[in-house]
């Protein structure tokens, strides 16, 4: 729809998770490289769980109206089950890399889990927000606007809404789930996966394929950085 | 030990990585169709555009900017919508779609002048076509490059006495500065017709609410000005860069030729040897590119040529004739005769076989397909006739032609009553070179008869080669229509004339076209080029070339196109043996002793299917059927600005599409953008104030013993 229309959506979209990156990762470099980490773990989960879809959609073959759209939910389950897997995964890493800090820099006071819970959960969400989000922005950036086929006009504005709720509440997600993990309160796990759940089954298309296929272009440069960045650190 | 570490990737590990990514890579291409753009835009893809044209001294065709233009769709129905258009509409600028009855010069005119409102134009193809005629082209066609000039013939040079072609408005030779597409499809015009009822029409008359239907047309053009300016960039271009961007090709393509006898073509003819030149031209053009389907303008006469050569081979006496007959088919006559010229220019200069002093008469086809009451006139030049030899020759043409329509009743030979200029013709284009007898025989006696000339709806249907419903494709190819006989009559006036002036006499009246031959022509030229004869006459890796419409006749840049290639196939498999050589010795016939590469082309053809229909039986033709370049002279002496030889070219381009859209209102645009900035400036505040409040905020809990984390 133009370029007004490309930059009010990206601002919807990522104005808050700037306003965060700016004022509170931006000034330690530790913690714009769990901010990495976070965001690369994430794009890991979601390979894996498109494999997955992409496996099954292979296996059951056959394309009628149905089973597309069972097959649709059945992704979306597995990929929000896998990307809380990753979490859990991310938490024991940091666990165990928080140790390792310690010993590297015993003058310097570590982050303390709460505070990677915040930047795992804000890597998490802008990662998630960029990917579902950047090929509808691309597309705002053309004359046209959503409608010759019936479609409701607010599309674009709708979409930029929704990545801004989604990264937001990945932060949420990331702390609450966290704490649950210190604490040992495993309900408190099931309550981010069922909220999780609940978002995402809101009508919001993932396309798997192409995201599988960008995720892996970026992966590759990306899983690189984050691992050299901490070997420079050492 | 970083980049040590970073770079002791196992290497199985990445080579099997990077095939991941290349699949990736191409998956993530094959998504780029992503559902949100098919969202938005619907994709036109039935369209031809107008491109750029270019001659010495000006540019003709139309130009779009370089991301495309857009403009809201207006659907002009009647001369009153254009109001709206030019002056009423509140939303400029428009894309106005135009009936294709309105496409006239007075529309086009108003819209030129109000070119700020206007941001393209889409002209919908008129079922049925016009009555009253519509020619984009000029009414006195290759003007100046012809005999008649100022200085030579001026009472009959720039059609002073009438105009050929009386429709011609000269559309195609205007520049504009929008872009103009042709909706070739009448689905495709419905979808944009109904986008354009949902959303753009209002009532009473006031401003219609957003989104608006509105449509987006690219075609932007590389060369402007001149031929001069744009061979003068490609010339610095190649000159100066490794990858050197051309922006400008000279148009050209191949003559196809053949002689009745056999010549030995690495070397010219002796002057005593005569030949009786048979010529006619290849190609036509219209408005829009590529869209060219010329059937009175072109078509039905080399149709006709063709079965007059397939005839006249079939004469018992024809090793014994004295004189040769060469026929000839010009291609870029349409565009100041760049065939014929460069014919010309190679008989002078003597890379050609035959030389001009060689050539004994000249029979040209003219357009023949629209006779009045069976007459078929004969035009000759009046000035080269003053002169007394030339006189008496082309008397004695005239009146072999007579002679030999005299047993076929279906013709009626007349002759001009005044002295008259000669039509547009590639006689004309010898004369300029040297005073031969000729003639040039068509339908009309003074202006067309083709009300279409050179236009979108010079097709089968302007010259009555229609079919009865409910045939299947076979069954029409072998459809003899009436068309495909009247024109077999002129076909076989055009080979007994061309036997009695080589100078047989005793086997004349035998000598009879096949009206079979010429129907299949038609329908494989007009109606369908994909079909069971076409298919057999092509070699193997043209089979490609036939589509399921008729062939178009546009000269285009890169050679050779198409219908030249059918042409020359068609020639060869009439005028030609079949021979029994191996697929090896017909495409090396230096090997065979018997055979002879200088005095005949050996091609390997398809063949037709056998019996099964599963495999074709292919075989060896020998003719003499060969392909002659067509690129005129200027561009060989670089003369880039000659007004003696064609100096048309045709611009290049990268993207040409067209697509419609919905677009939303400026207001609701900038809405979106302050809404924006209004969230990144309070995110921004809001973030900095809780973080310089943290500590206060978020409270660490100072009881022993709990884990402090």
């Amino acid at each position: 729809m133009t370029a007004a229309v490309f930059f009010g959506c990206a601002f919807i979209a990522f104005g808050p998770a700037l306003a965060l990156y700016i004022f509170t990762i931006v000034t330690e470099p530790l913690r714009i490289i769990f901010l990495i980490i976070g965001a690369f773990f994430w794009l890991v989960s979601l390979l894996f769980s498109s494999l997955i879809w992409f496996t099954t959609a292979t296996l059951i073959g056959n394309k009628d109206e149905p089973r597309e759209k069972y097959l649709l939910i059945f992704g979306v389950l597995i990929s929000v089950l896998v990307q809380e897997m990753f979490r859990f995964a991310y938490y024991k890493l940091l666990k165990r890399a928080s140790e390792g800090l310690k010993i590297i820099n015993p003058y310097e006071k570590a982050p303390s889990m709460r505070l990677l819970a915040y930047v795992s959960g804000l890597g998490f969400g802008i990662m998630s927000g960029v990917f579902s989000f950047v090929n509808t922005l691309s597309d705002s950036l053309g004359p046209g606007t959503v409608g010759i086929h019936g479609d409701p006009p607010q599309f674009f504005l709708n979409s930029a809404f929704m990545t801004l709720v989604i990264t937001l509440l990945h932060v949420f997600w990331g702390i609450v789930f966290f704490d649950g993990c210190e604490k040992k309160k495993w309900y408190t796990l099931l309550v981010v996966l069922l909220s999780h759940l609940l978002v995402s089954a809101l009508p919001r298309l993932v396309f798997l394929v192409c995201i599988t296929a960008k995720l892996v272009m970026f992966l590759v440069p990306s899983g690189f950085c984050p691992t050299t960045l901490l070997r420079l650190h050492v | 030990m970083a980049t040590a570490g970073g770079g002791s990737v196992a290497d199985p590990g990445s080579r099997s990585l990077l095939r991941l990514l290349s699949f990736c890579v191409l998956l993530a291409g094959l998504c780029e169709g992503n559902s949100v753009e098919r969202k938005i835009y619907i994709p036109l893809n039935k369209t031809a555009p107008c491109v750029r044209l270019l001659n010495a001294t000006h540019q003709i065709g139309c130009q779009s900017s370089i991301s495309g233009d857009t403009g809201v769709i207006h659907v002009v129905e009647k001369k009153e919508d254009l109001q709206w258009v030019l002056t009423d509409g509140p939303n400029p600028p428009y894309v106005v779609l135009l009936e294709g009855t309105l496409f006239t010069r007075d529309v086009m005119e108003k819209l030129k002048g109000r070119s700020g409102r206007i941001a393209g134009l889409a002209v919908s193809l008129a079922k049925p076509s016009p009555a009253s005629g519509f020619s984009p082209s000029v009414q006195c066609p290759n003007d100046g490059f012809g005999i008649y000039s100022d200085s030579y013939g001026s009472q009959f040079a720039h059609c002073k006495a009438f105009q050929w072609n009386k429709v011609g408005d000269g559309l195609a030779y205007e520049d504009f500065s929008f872009p103009i597409f042709l909706l070739e499809d009448e689905n495709e015009t419905n979808v944009i017709k109904q986008c354009y009822r949902d959303h753009n029409l209002s009532p009473n008359g006031s401003a219609p609410a957003f989104p608006l239907c509105a449509m987006q047309l690219f075609s932007h053009m590389h060369a402007v000005v001149s031929t001069v300016t744009c061979m003068r960039r490609n010339l610095i271009q190649s000159s100066f860069t490794i990858s050197p961007e051309v922006v400008c090709d000279p148009l050209s393509d191949f003559n196809v030729w053949s002689m009745l006898k056999p010549i030995n073509t690495s070397r010219t003819l002796e002057p005593d040897d005569r030949v009786v030149v048979a010529a006619t031209r290849l190609d036509s053009r219209s408005f829009f590119w590529n869209v060219a389907p010329g059937a009175e303008s072109a078509v039905a006469s080399f149709i006709t040529q063709l079965a007059a050569a397939e005839a006249l081979q079939k004469a018992p006496d024809v090793a014994t004739l004295p004189r040769n007959v060469m026929f000839v088919f010009f291609q870029g006559e349409t565009f100041d005769y760049i065939g014929s010229s460069r014919m010309v220019y190679d008989m002078e200069k003597g890379s050609f076989p035959v030389q001009l002093e060689n050539i004994d008469s000249f029979v040209e086809l003219g357009q023949v397909a629209l006779r009045n009451s069976l007459e078929l006139w004969m035009h000759t030049d009046p000035m080269s006739q003053k002169n007394e030899t030339v006189l008496n020759q082309v008397e004695a043409l005239l009146s072999t032609l007579e002679q030999s329509s005299a047993a076929v009743p279906t013709v009626v030979l007349r002759r001009l009553n005044q002295s008259q200029p000669l039509p547009p013709s590639s006689l004309q284009r010898f004369l300029r070179a040297r005073n031969v007898s000729g003639v040039v025989l068509a339908d009309h006696s003074d202006s067309f008869h083709n009300l279409y000339y050179q236009s979108i709806y010079d097709t089968a249907e302007s010259i009555n080669v229609t079919y009865p419903a409910g045939q299947s494709p076979e069954e029409d190819l072998n459809f003899v229509t009436d068309t495909a006989k009247a024109l077999a009559g002129v076909a076989t006036v055009l080979a007994r004339t061309l036997y009695q002036l080589a100078g047989g006499a005793s086997f004349r009246d035998t000598i009879q076209a096949d009206p079979h031959t010429v129907t299949r022509l038609l329908y494989g030229f007009l109606v369908r080029a994909n079909n069971s004869w076409f298919q057999s006459i092509l070699r193997p890796d043209l089979r490609s070339y036939l589509g399921d419409g008729p062939l178009q006749h546009y000269i285009a840049v890169s050679s050779p196109t198409n219908a030249t290639y059918v042409v020359q196939y068609a020639l060869a498999n009439l005028t030609g043996k079949v021979l029994d050589l191996t697929r090896e010795q017909c495409q090396n016939p230096s090997q065979v002793p018997t055979e002879n590469k200088d005095l005949y082309e050996y091609t390997w053809v398809q063949g037709p299917l056998n019996a099964n229909e599963t495999d074709r039986l292919p075989r060896c033709v020998r003719s003499t059927a060969r392909l002659a370049r067509a690129l005129s002279p200027a561009f060989e002496l670089e003369q880039w600005g000659s007004t003696e030889y064609s100096t048309w070219t045709e611009s290049r381009w990268k993207d040409i599409r067209a697509r419609i859209f919905l677009i939303a209102s400026k207001e609701l645009e900038f809405i979106t953008l302050i809404v924006g900035f209004g969230i990144l400036v309070f995110s921004l505040i809001v973030t900095y104030c809780i973080n310089a409040k943290a500590d206060v905020l978020f409270i660490t809990p100072r009881e022993p013993g709990s884990v402090s984390y």
